[in-house]
């Protein structure tokens, strides 16, 4: 079951300097954790050391955020498309 | 050296004034030959005066208008309504797009904004002389 997942330019270099990548997963976790032990260090951002979803990274399935599907848990198919999208934030504090 | 029309960079600075003392933010697109042809004003999700960031829908939505028009991503900008025009602390560590430049806009002396344009990658910044024409 392949999933295709848009990578922002910053997280390229761990994927060869493709731009999307196809990766098999029924829930958005396990596609992580497969995108991980495909392509080494590239999720080292997207999750924090407790395995939760970065503050700074939106991710979207099929334009939807998932932070109001299910997050990590967010269920998957065959031809979705995940991006992944840093978080464009700055400030003093 | 980069290079902004007049006409792009007033729609920052007008931006700017309408949002102050909030930052204000946005993105830049540029064509397939570097050269910025849109200014995406975006809603500070935030809407704070000392840090911003883009609302993610709209983020996604200017994202893909400029991958439909084949178009890049020029330039990040925002706004400092109390302090100069350099990155901050934050603003380094959360430079998430190494492909784009980073333009600050002061509003500190709101009479005569001072815009600078920078590239931050891997924690350093490089400023890069920007002239507006």
């Amino acid at each position: 079951m392949a999933v295709t997942v848009k990578l922002p330019t910053i997280l390229r270099k761990h994927a060869g300097g493709e731009a999307t990548v196809d990766v098999e997963g029924a829930t958005l976790r396990e596609l992580l954790a497969n995108l991980e032990s495909t392509y080494p260090g590239i999720t080292k951002n997207v999750l924090t050391e407790d395995g939760a979803l970065h503050r700074f990274i939106n991710v979207y399935v099929n334009d939807e955020d998932v932070r109001y599907l299910g997050s990590l848990e967010t269920p998957l198919k065959d031809g979705d498309t995940v991006s992944l999208l840093p978080a464009v934030a700055g400030g003093r504090a | 050296m980069a290079e902004l029309d007049e006409g792009l960079y007033a729609e920052i600075v007008a931006q700017g004034l309408r949002e102050f003392p909030n930052e204000c933010c946005g993105l830049i697109a540029a064509n397939g030959d570097g050269r910025p042809v849109k200014v995406f004003p975006m809603r500070n999700a935030d809407a704070s005066p000392v840090t911003y960031r883009l609302d993610g829908r709209e983020q996604l939505r200017a994202f893909e208008e400029m991958e439909a028009n084949d178009w890049e991503l020029w330039a990040i900008y925002h706004s400092h309504t109390h302090s100069e025009a350099y990155p901050s602390e934050t603003d380094v560590r959360l430079a998430f797009y190494p492909e784009a430049r980073y333009i600050v806009l002061s509003l500190a002396d709101r009479e005569r904004p001072v815009v600078r344009s920078f590239f931050i990658r891997d924690g350093e910044v490089q400023e890069e002389e920007l002239t507006i024409r």
